[in-house]
């Protein structure tokens, strides 16, 4: 097996990145709120590739992913708050549950196309906040509060990096483009021997697995969630990610997450202006890349790419 | 021996009946054209052969097997692949993702494979990578792999089609109006292609076709389609000089 190069090189960044801010966050050189942004930042580059996965990949206008990351949220902080179980098998149970949900609800509505699928998962993400809302077990309305702080850097930063690894990989193979295909041209797909089905409703739920994990990381790090911070707004605060990185384009996802999260933080102190200002930089970004930053491509290291280089 | 065999197809859309009591069938190894004045209702007879619409009535039997009413992509995993009259490429993929997705259900690897980047992920792929490269140079598109479909000139999407239908690795091939917008070289460039795949495939074809020459050329059987019914079937000879025909179809020619 040749070795990729802008694999081994990509991952190398990312370990010199993870220490880095390692080593600034102990030596506490961020101040706090800047830390809490960059957790923030992370669970919002997992929800933007994820949702990137439906919308950019497959194609399928999906509203309700915040839905998911309640459903993943809540199982998790219910598991270690209310039953004592440790961290990693709730975030596993948490992500699960949004998937066996993503399958059960994917199944009918993703015969829907366009529009009607739009509002059918805006739909499904307002249920699940308000079926929450009348659970009492977890809190209801008032939320779930003393979840314990179980989400550290390096947790989080080995969840994200797997995760937009493992979405890389699906992408690229031939269930990848299979699911390509389905966003090309559906009769197409279909008459080639593609599982339109199938494949629709295992990308859903592959999302909806990880928003699902990032919703158990967001609990178990801000210590107390509502079903308020669910709403629908919050889908599309993740929609404006993908759609600004580009619809099917992983780094374009991770860039347009990492850029707003950050613009948002820097904009705290502005109040009102800040709103206006945020708008303003997405308005400006569709008029001068109205296919995203990144469109359909990937970022890579040219140089990287000489004789011998393994392109994948 | 029959691989295809259609007994009294009937599909209504509303009062209107685009095929009725539409009977054909297809010996292996034939190669069978499809005619009719436009709106006979042969593209529809396509759609109800390959599962993209569903039969009122009747029966479409595939190598013993009634597929009428079956899913598309079923279909295709039986051994039927098609190209579409007006392209339908995937066409913001480049030139060897097209043919590689048509060979997507012969793929063994699971997803499980495809995430953690198993053996089995790098074995196939370069397997498959390797099969669409050749069916490619068979079409010489080779040269072309890495561009995206929508940038080809109208002839070599049209090749891309075929070569996309053909590496589902199909028994029964249907072509819908293959030279559709060609000029007489290319048409005669496309009928030589025709005649090649389906002897190095070992092809059962039918082909829709308005160009007379292609077909009378190529074909050995024609079946003849006007209103949804068919008015003739038999050798280009006796379609040549059958009288509903030419009333209906050669009329301004005859």
């Amino acid at each position: 097996m040749k070795i990729n190069r802008q694999l081994v090189f990509n991952l190398s960044l990312a370990f010199i990145l993870f220490f880095l801010i390692h080593f600034l966050m102990s030596a506490k050189i961020i101040s706090q709120y800047y830390q809490l942004n960059i957790y923030l930042l992370f669970i919002n580059i997992i929800m933007a590739t994820s949702l990137n996965l439906v919308n950019g990949f497959l194609g399928q206008l999906h509203l309700g992913h915040a839905g998911f990351m309640a459903i993943g949220a809540y199982t998790s902080a219910a598991m270690t708050t209310n039953m004592d179980l440790p961290f990693l098998p709730s975030i596993l149970v948490g992500s699960i549950a949004a998937f066996v949900v993503g399958v059960l609800v994917g199944y009918p509505i993703l015969r829907l196309g366009g529009d009607y699928l739009a509002i059918a998962t805006l739909g499904f993400g307002e249920i699940v906040r308000i079926m929450i809302v009348n659970t009492e077990y977890v809190g209801g309305a008032r939320g779930l509060s003393g979840i314990p702080r179980y989400t550290n850097w390096p947790i989080l930063f080995l969840i994200t990096v797997a995760i937009i690894l493992l979405i890389r990989n699906y992408i690229n193979s031939s269930h990848g483009r299979a699911v390509l295909s389905i966003r090309e041209d559906e009769i197409a797909a279909e008459t080639m021997g593609i599982n339109l089905t199938k494949y629709k409703v295992m990308t859903f739920a592959i999302a909806a697995f990880f928003a699902g994990t990032a919703g158990a990381l967001y609990a178990h790090y801000f210590f107390i969630i509502t079903p308020a911070t669910f709403n629908f707004l919050k889908s599309v605060d993740y929609l404006v990610m993908a759609v600004l990185g580009g619809l099917g384009s992983i780094t374009g996802s991770i860039f347009a997450a990492t850029g707003l999260t950050i613009i948002s933080a820097l904009l705290q102190d502005f109040g009102a202006v800040r709103m206006i200002a945020y708008s303003v930089v997405l308005v400006a970004i569709m008029l001068f890349r109205p296919s995203g930053l990144m469109g359909t491509k990937e970022m890579k290291f040219s140089f990287l790419d000489k004789k011998g280089g393994n392109k994948e | 021996m029959k691989i295809l065999e259609i007994n009294k197809l009937v599909k209504l859309f509303g009062g209107l009946a685009a095929v009725s009591k539409f009977d054909l069938y297809i010996n292996k190894g034939e190669l069978v054209g499809l005619i009719g004045p436009n709106g006979a209702g042969k593209t529809t007879a396509f759609n109800l052969i390959t599962g993209v619409y569903e039969p009122t009535s009747g029966e479409v039997i595939f190598a013993g097997e009634n597929i009428a009413g079956v899913k598309p992509f079923k279909i295709n995993q039986k051994g039927m692949a098609r190209t579409f009259q007006n392209i339908r490429l995937f066409k913001d993929l480049t030139v060897l993702d097209n043919v590689r997705i048509a060979y997507h259900s012969h793929v063994k690897y699971s997803v499980f494979s495809s995430l953690f980047r198993l053996k089995s992920f790098f074995v196939e792929e370069k397997e498959i990578e390797e099969k669409a490269i050749d069916f490619l140079k068979i079409f010489s598109l080779d040269h072309k792999k890495d561009e995206l479909a929508k940038n080809l000139p109208y002839g070599e999407q049209r090749r891309l089609e075929i070569a996309r239908a053909l590496a589902a690795q199909p028994k029964l091939l249907l072509l819908d109006e293959p030279a559709a917008g060609m000029n007489p070289q290319e048409t005669h460039d496309l009928m030589e292609l025709i005649a090649m795949i389906r002897e190095k495939f070992d092809l059962t074809i039918l082909l829709i076709e308005h160009d007379m020459s292609l077909v009378m050329g190529v074909c050995e059987r024609i079946y003849v389609l006007d209103h949804g019914m068919l008015i003739a079937n038999g050798t280009p000879d006796v379609i040549r000089n059958d009288p509903k025909v030419i009333e209906a179809y050669l009329g301004e020619e005859a």
